[in-house]
C-alpha cells in the first residue's frame, strides 16, 4: 500500500469538487455541454493533472511528458476546467466554451488547444491511439530494439501514456481491438482508468449494451486490472500507483463511479448526460456543491 | 508489347528505401503484409513494423498515436478498407487533428479483380478527396511510386497514395521523378487533352495512339495527384486544346473526373467527359478483362476523345 498523505487527499478532493462547479457554471453559461460524466471523472482528473501526470503546462510539446488522453471527449468540460487550472490556459477563458472562436471547442481539438493530445467526441479511439504513443514512447525508450518492447518501463525519462475512458465509451469496436494490441505489445506504459458511471446516453449501461463483468473482460484481453471507487482519492492514488509499476502488459483502472455525482438530482439520471440546468437548476446544484466543498473543508 | 513492373514489388523496394533514409518512418499493417508488400519492410526493419490484427479501425488509430509522437506513419491495408470501414479514424485524426499518417491504399481500383466487388475500391478517391487537408496521390508506374513515396513521406499533412495490386506498364524513364501537386504531361497534342492517371494513363497513352491514327492529336496529362489538384494544368488543357476527357480506374462520380469539372465549370467551361465506372459495382474477373467491361477500355478513352473533340466543335462553331 502506498502512502498518501491526509492533506494531499483532502487537496485534490477539494479541487475535483470545486471543478464540478466550474463545469457547472460553463455548461450553465453556454447553455449546452455534458455535466453528468464530467462530475463523474472529477476525483479520477483531479489526481492526473494534479498529482500523478509528469506534465509541464509551460511546455505542452515536452517529448518526455505523460500523455493524457481523454478518450470520453464530450466531458470535455472537465478537460478543460483542469487544464486551467493546471495553467495551460487562463481560468477566465473557460468562460467561452463552446462558443464561436473559442480555443474550447465542443469537443477538444488538438490543433487548437495545446495541451490536448487528441481530438475526441467520437468514441473509443483513446486506448487505439494511446497503444500508438506507448508504442513510440518505448521506441525511444529502448532504441528501437524489440527485446525492448517488453522490457520493464519505469519512471524514469520517458513518459508514460494515461487513457481517460467513459463506459458507455466502451460499446465501440475499436476500444476491443486496441486493448488486444495493447497486449500483443506488452503495453506495460499504458493505463486505462474507466470512468464507470454505469449510465449513458439513453439510459443505465446495464440496458443499453451490457459490458459486466466489466473486470473479466479485460483481464481476459490481457490487462492488469483493478476495480475501485472512483470519487475516493487516496483508492485512485493508489491504484495509479499500482498501474506504473505493472510490467508487460497494460493496465485498467476500473473506477466505480457515479454520473452527475454530488448533485442529488442529476445523479444516475441518464437526462444529464448532455442537458444544460435551467436556473432553478443551476441554483439548486450550485448550493449542493457549495455544501460539498464546505464539507472538505470542514 | 511495354514492358511491365509489378507494382507491389515496387513499393516494398520503395518502402525500404524510405526506411534507410529516415529513421522515424514506421510501417503498420493489418495482417495482409504479405498481400500489400509491407512484409518486405518487416524483414529489413521488423523493430519498426506493427502488425494489429485484422483491425483497420486500430490500425488507423495505432498509427494516428504514432504519428503524434514524432514517427511518420505509413498504415497499410486495402484501399476499400481505409476508405470506408475506418474512414471515421481518418476524418477526425488524419484530417482534423492533423495526424502526419500515410495510408498506403493497396488493390485500389478493379486491380483486386478476383477477389470481386467486396474488396475493388471505386468509390475512394470520391471518399478522400472530400476531406479538408488530405492529400490524394496515384502513380502510374513503379518509376513514379520511386518519385513520390519519398515526397509523400515529406508531405506535411496526410496522404492518402492509391496502389494498384497488379503488373503495369512502364511509362517512365527511371531518371523521371514526378512532383505531387503538379501533373505531368506525358504526351503533347492539341485537340483534346485525355487527363489520367494510375492504370489508366497506360490505357490513355493507347488511346492516343489509335486518335493520332484516325488524324487527332490528343495532350495526355498524368494528374497523379488529384489533391491538391494542379488547376493550371487542367485550365491550360482547357485553354489550349478546347476539350476534356478524363480517363480513371473510378467511379465517375466523385473522382479525378469530377475534381477537373469542378476546375473547368467554374473558371473555363469547355465539354469534360468522363471515363471511368458508371456508378456500379463490378464482379469477379481478370483484371484487364474487368476494366475493359465497366468502361475503361482504350476504345472507351478514344470514343470520350471523339465525343468531347464534338462537343468542343458544337460549343465553339
Amino acid at each position: 500500500m502506498h502512502y498518501h498523505s491526509e492533506a494531499l487527499i483532502k487537496d485534490l478532493s477539494l479541487k475535483a469538487q470545486t471543478f464540478r462547479i466550474e463545469v457547472l457554471r460553463m455548461v450553465n453559461r453556454a447553455q449546452t455541454g455534458h455535466i453528468g460524466g464530467a462530475f463523474s471523472a472529477a476525483e479520477i482528473m483531479a489526481a492526473l493533472y494534479f498529482h500523478h501526470l509528469r506534465i509541464d503546462p509551460d511546455n505542452p510539446t515536452w517529448e518526455d511528458r505523460d500523455r493524457l488522453l481523454f478518450s470520453k471527449g464530450h466531458a470535455c468540460a472537465m478537460l478543460y476546467t483542469c487544464m486551467a487550472h493546471r495553467g495551460y490556459f487562463p481560468v477566465e477563458e473557460l468562460a467561452t466554451f463552446r462558443q464561436i472562436d473559442s480555443r474550447l471547442q465542443g469537443h477538444p481539438d488538438r490543433m487548437k488547444l495545446p495541451g490536448v493530445e487528441v481530438c475526441a467526441g467520437p468514441l473509443g479511439h483513446g486506448v487505439a491511439i494511446g497503444v500508438g504513443m506507448a508504442l513510440a514512447q518505448k521506441s525511444r525508450m529502448a532504441g528501437v530494439k524489440p527485446s525492448a518492447m517488453s522490457a520493464p518501463s519505469g519512471r524514469a525519462s520517458i513518459g508514460r501514456t494515461y487513457v481517460v475512458l467513459g463506459d458507455g465509451e466502451i460499446n465501440a469496436g475499436v476500444v476491443w481491438e486496441g486493448a488486444m494490441a495493447a497486449a500483443k505489445f506488452k503495453l506495460g506504459n499504458l493505463v486505462a482508468i474507466l470512468d464507470y458511471n454505469g449510465i449513458q446516453q439513453t439510459g443505465a449501461s446495464a440496458d443499453v449494451m451490457p459490458t459486466e463483468p466489466i473486470v473479466d473482460k479485460w483481464e481476459a484481453f490481457g490487462w492488469h486490472v483493478q476495480e475501485i471507487d472512483g470519487h475516493n482519492m487516496a483508492e485512485i492514488l493508489n491504484a495509479l500507483d499500482r498501474a506504473d509499476e505493472v510490467h508487460a502488459r497494460p493496465s485498467i483502472i476500473v473506477a466505480r463511479t457515479t454520473k452527475g455525482k454530488g448533485v442529488s438530482f442529476m445523479e444516475y439520471d441518464n437526462r444529464w448526460h448532455g442537458m444544460p440546468p435551467d436556473r432553478q437548476q443551476f441554483e439548486a446544484a450550485l448550493a449542493e456543491l457549495e455544501e460539498g466543498v464546505r464539507s472538505w473543508l470542514n | 508489347m511495354a514492358e511491365l513492373i509489378n507494382m507491389r514489388k515496387a513499393y516494398g523496394n520503395a518502402l525500404i528505401a524510405l526506411g534507410r533514409a529516415n529513421l522515424d518512418v514506421v510501417v503498420l499493417s493489418a495482417d495482409v503484409s504479405n498481400s500489400d508488400h509491407s512484409a518486405m519492410f518487416e524483414e529489413v526493419f521488423p523493430d519498426r513494423f506493427f502488425n494489429v490484427g485484422i483491425a483497420e479501425q486500430s490500425l488507423v488509430d495505432v498509427a494516428v498515436g504514432l504519428a503524434y509522437s514524432g514517427k511518420i506513419a505509413f498504415a497499410n491495408t486495402f484501399a476499400f478498407l481505409f476508405a470506408t470501414r475506418a474512414l471515421e479514424m481518418v476524418r477526425t485524426h488524419l484530417c482534423y487533428g492533423e495526424a502526419n499518417v500515410k495510408l498506403m491504399a493497396a488493390y485500389a481500383g478493379l486491380s483486386d479483380s478476383f477477389d470481386g466487388p467486396t474488396h475493388h475500391a471505386i468509390t475512394d478517391v470520391a471518399i478522400m478527396r472530400a476531406l479538408p487537408r488530405m492529400c490524394v496521390v496515384i502513380p502510374a508506374d513503379g518509376i513514379a511510386i520511386d518519385g513520390l513515396l519519398p515526397q509523400v513521406a515529406a508531405w506535411p499533412g496526410p496522404v492518402y497514395f492509391r496502389l494498384n495490386r497488379n503488373e503495369v506498364p512502364v511509362i517512365y524513364d527511371a531518371a523521371f521523378t514526378p512532383t505531387i501537386g503538379k501533373a505531368h504531361v506525358v504526351r503533347e497534342g492539341d485537340d483534346v487533352t485525355i487527363i489520367s492517371n494510375g492504370i489508366m494513363l497506360a490505357r490513355s497513352l493507347a488511346a492516343a495512339e489509335e486518335l493520332h491514327a484516325r488524324g487527332l492529336e490528343a495532350r495526355v496529362l498524368d494528374m497523379h495527384t488529384v489533391k491538391p489538384l494542379d488547376r493550371e494544368a487542367v485550365l491550360d488543357a482547357a485553354r489550349q486544346t478546347g476539350a476534356i476527357v478524363t480517363a480513371e480506374e473510378h467511379s465517375v462520380v466523385g473522382g479525378l473526373g469530377s475534381a477537373v469539372a469542378e476546375v473547368t465549370g467554374e473558371d473555363l467551361p469547355v465539354p469534360v467527359v468522363r471515363v471511368g465506372i458508371a456508378d456500379r459495382f463490378a464482379e469477379t474477373g481478370p483484371y484487364a478483362l474487368l476494366l475493359d467491361r465497366y468502361g475503361m477500355a482504350i476504345e472507351d478513352v478514344v470514343a470520350g476523345a471523339e465525343r468531347a473533340i464534338a462537343a468542343k466543335r458544337r460549343v465553339f462553331v
